[in-house]
């Protein structure tokens, strides 16, 4: 659009639009760039850290420098494993979704590896806060695949009974806790799950995301306040993909940086490339040192591209060039991966091809077990009865009468 | 005339108001380059300049704040909360600050904001998307809370909503963005072919405080607002029997005249909405008409309303307020 005479607002623009072809920034970091940090660094020590990114995985799939993890290979491939899972299921999930299955859906297409590795780099007793965006860490703490689907039908066998939209997951036994809607109030509520574990004196970490988008509310300038004040062992990701639904990032914040903002606040922060599987675990498990050697929260930057739509419900190609993550220099997170196991010679496409079979066969079996119980398109659903369960832990009398009341109604 | 439907009618509204006031100013998340994710500002910010309607950081808060600064320093600011579910943390901003500031300033400054929120259920949105907070607006002194129900009325609402000088709430149902509701979820119209769907492409103004007589009848007055309009509608058809519906689109300040008049000649009452029971606006009404009419009345008012739950994914059916239930409200006010 031409810009008017009148236009005496700087408003600023997305860096490519619909039409144009995508423009990135080509990376210049390489993961020799950065130093592996003491855990006991000083927030300062930290700034190159902020202002470059860290990466273990280099142009050619070698991993490389200081902050590589040396996992063993079956760790890898329990990753990589993972990450398929998701994506293969997010795409079962979007049909169901079209076919009135469900009511809404989001995929974590392209974002795969920063829940699933992170939360391999923690211990099973620490706290997931999460978006809708990581529901892989789900896969990681060994929740059933039928159950996630139930919830996400919302059918007789949905463990939030039928209450919260798809993808909304509750999870407690996988200390995964609850999703919400209204985006950001997570990122500073987990600054008092991971004092309430200090206070009990606990070896438990809490980690939590917020999006690029999100960072923009006061529920992040809280948390990080918080975190810095009171030495809150918790791992504070913003997950930079770029978008909010069609809002660019550069209307989320004035610098397009977003790791460096913690270091005002006192707390070391990190920019790591978001689809590269090794440097996400590393420098969550480098967190995690920290918080539990009671060193205090780390703020880190997810740098990656929301490779899909926000939602079954979001059209990006009215914002944003069609092809635009094809030209993303992080690449695909899978993809990554995958050609780092082959280069070190524990992968090849063969068991590739077997492994997306098998997760083909598990997300369909699983699938044709969920709808057993029930779909959102032909019932059955949970009962009605659950709108007034658990809104008390017991419930008042008003509210007694109005379900007495509600079930004369319902089967008219 | 053209028939639009209530998205069309809205940003007709918005479009009006940008040619008419230099000092208009459109914000919020998602509302510029793309539009507004229910599209209610298609086409403004390419019309109008990017400095004139424009996207907003995601900061229901900041949005809030910033209209309330611009209006106070001249400009006439319409932002959207993308639902009205997330306005809560705006609410600081609209409840101590906007409605206040006139008073607290001894009328030296005042806050001609409107904010535009789409809400209320019946799009399986589950707790989050689905919510119609009104009654947590009219409790608030200093703001004008109007609820618009059809494409006529939300043009003409809206921009008497812009033109006032003091805070309005706009909450437009976006069950009906596309067409009315009439409590059947498997039978969902367009606006097409609706009479209130007609509307001048050109600036008309709908007072508020004035409420819209949708129905006519001698037997019962329904009093409803956004979605429950048409549900109620349809209940009165079921009825049988014969009913003023009282289209109460603006809240505060309501229509006593057109209310006290409806029941002087019916003498019974039914108050719909879809938000929980209590502390709802229909309490607010059921006090305020026995005050006014007690003598009028021949039996007790009746409310429909959601439940004091909060608002389901998959059995919303179950939760908003059915045609059955008040057709059976209604008739209740027939036996004695």
């Amino acid at each position: 659009m031409a810009k008017k005479k009148t236009e005496t607002l700087h408003i600023p623009d997305a860096p490519h639009r619909p039409g144009d072809s995508a423009k990135f920034e080509k990376w210049t970091w390489a993961p020799e760039d950065l130093n592996l940090l003491k855990i006991d660094c000083s927030v300062d020590d930290t700034r190159e850290h902020a202002e470059g990114l860290v990466r273990v995985l280099n142009d050619e799939h070698e991993a490389k420098g200081e902050w590589n993890p040396n996992l063993k290979p079956e760790e890898l491939i329990m990753g990589l494993e993972h990450m398929l899972r998701l994506r293969i299921f997010d795409d079962r999930m979007m049909k169901m979704q079209r076919t009135g299955k469900l009511s809404f859906y989001m995929r974590s297409y392209g974002e795969e590896a920063i829940a699933i590795a992170q939360t391999m780099a923690l211990e099973t007793q620490d706290w997931l806060f999460p978006t809708y965006r990581q529901p892989g860490a789900q896969f990681v703490r060994g929740r059933d695949m039928v159950s996630m689907i139930c919830h996400c039908i919302g059918n007789e066998e949905d463990n939030v009974k039928g209450r919260q939209m798809p993808v909304h997951y509750t999870y407690r036994e996988g200390r995964y806790i609850s999703v919400s809607s209204p985006v950001g109030t997570q990122f500073s509520q987990a600054i008092g799950v991971a004092l309430a574990s200090k206070y009990k004196e606990l070896d438990e970490v809490t980690i939590t995301w917020i999006g690029d988008g999100a960072s923009a509310t006061g529920d992040y300038h809280y948390a990080l306040n918080f975190a810095s004040i009171f030495k809150a062992p918790v791992i504070l990701n913003v997950v930079n993909n770029q978008w909010a639904i069609s809002t660019h990032s550069n209307f989320a914040s004035g610098i397009q940086n977003f790791a460096v903002r913690g270091l005002p606040y006192g707390i070391p922060s990190i920019r790591v490339d978001g689809n590269d599987f090794l440097a996400l675990y590393s420098v969550t498990k480098w967190a995690r040192d920290r918080a539990a050697k009671k060193l205090g929260p780390t703020h880190i930057e997810v740098l990656t591209y929301r490779a899909g739509a926000h939602s079954s419900s979001d059209d990006p190609s009215r914002y944003r060039p069609k092809d635009a993550s094809d030209f993303w220099p992080g690449g695909d997170p899978i993809e990554r991966l995958k050609e780092h196991l082959i280069n070190i010679g524990k992968w090849s496409e063969e068991k590739h091809l077997g492994l997306e079979e098998k997760l083909d066969a598990e997300v369909m079996s699983a699938y044709k077990e969920a709808v057993k119980y029930g779909d959102l398109a032909n019932g059955p659903y949970p009962s009605s009865d659950a709108i007034f369960t658990e809104v008390y832990e017991t419930p008042p009398w008003h509210l007694q009468e109005q379900w007495d009341e509600m079930k004369l109604w319902r089967d008219e | 005339m053209v028939n639009m439907n209530m998205v069309q009618a809205i940003n007709n509204a918005l479009d009006n108001m940008l040619e008419k006031d230099k000092e208009l100013i459109i914000f919020g998340e998602d509302v510029g380059y793309f539009g507004g994710v229910f599209r209610t500002s298609d086409g403004l910010q390419e019309k109008h300049g990017k400095h004139r309607v424009f996207d907003s950081p995601l900061s229901e808060g900041g949005i809030a704040a910033t209209a309330f600064g611009m209006a106070i320093n001249g400009l006439r600011p319409v932002v959207e909360i993308q639902f009205a579910d997330y306005i809560f943390p705006a609410y600081d901003q609209i409840v101590n600050e906007m409605a206040k500031v006139r008073h607290r300033s001894g009328g030296e400054f005042w806050c001609p904001v409107t904010i535009r929120t789409p809400a209320g259920g019946g799009i399986r949105g589950g707790h989050h998307h689905s919510q119609s907070p009104e009654a947590q607006f009219t409790h608030t002194p200093g703001l004008k809370v109007v609820y618009c129900s059809t494409p006529f009325n939300s043009k003409g609402l809206l921009i008497s909503a812009i033109e006032d000088n003091d805070p309005v709430v706009f909450f437009e149902p976006k069950r009906c963005y596309r067409g009315p509701f009439y409590g059947d979820p498997h039978n969902v119209p367009t606006w097409k072919d609706h009479p209130e769907a007609e509307v001048p492409e050109s600036y008309y103004k709908i007072p508020l405080g004035e409420a819209r007589l949708a129905m006519e009848g001698d037997e019962c007055t329904v009093i409803a607002w956004g979605t429950m309009v048409h549900v109620a509608e349809q209940a009165i058809r079921n009825s049988g029997i014969r009913c003023d519906l009282i289209d109460l689109q603006t809240l505060v300040p309501w229509d006593k005249d057109v209310v006290v008049k409806s029941i002087k000649k019916t003498g019974r009452c039914v108050i719909v909405h879809e938000a929980p029971k209590t502390s709802g606006f229909g309490a607010e009404m059921v006090a305020s008409i026995q005050e006014r009419c007690f003598y009028l009345l021949e039996c007790r008012i009746e409310r429909v309303t959601g439940w004091d739950t909060p608002f389901p994914h998959t059995t919303e059916w179950d939760y908003m307020p059915s045609p059955s239930r008040i057709a059976e409200a209604i008739r209740k006010t027939q036996e004695e």
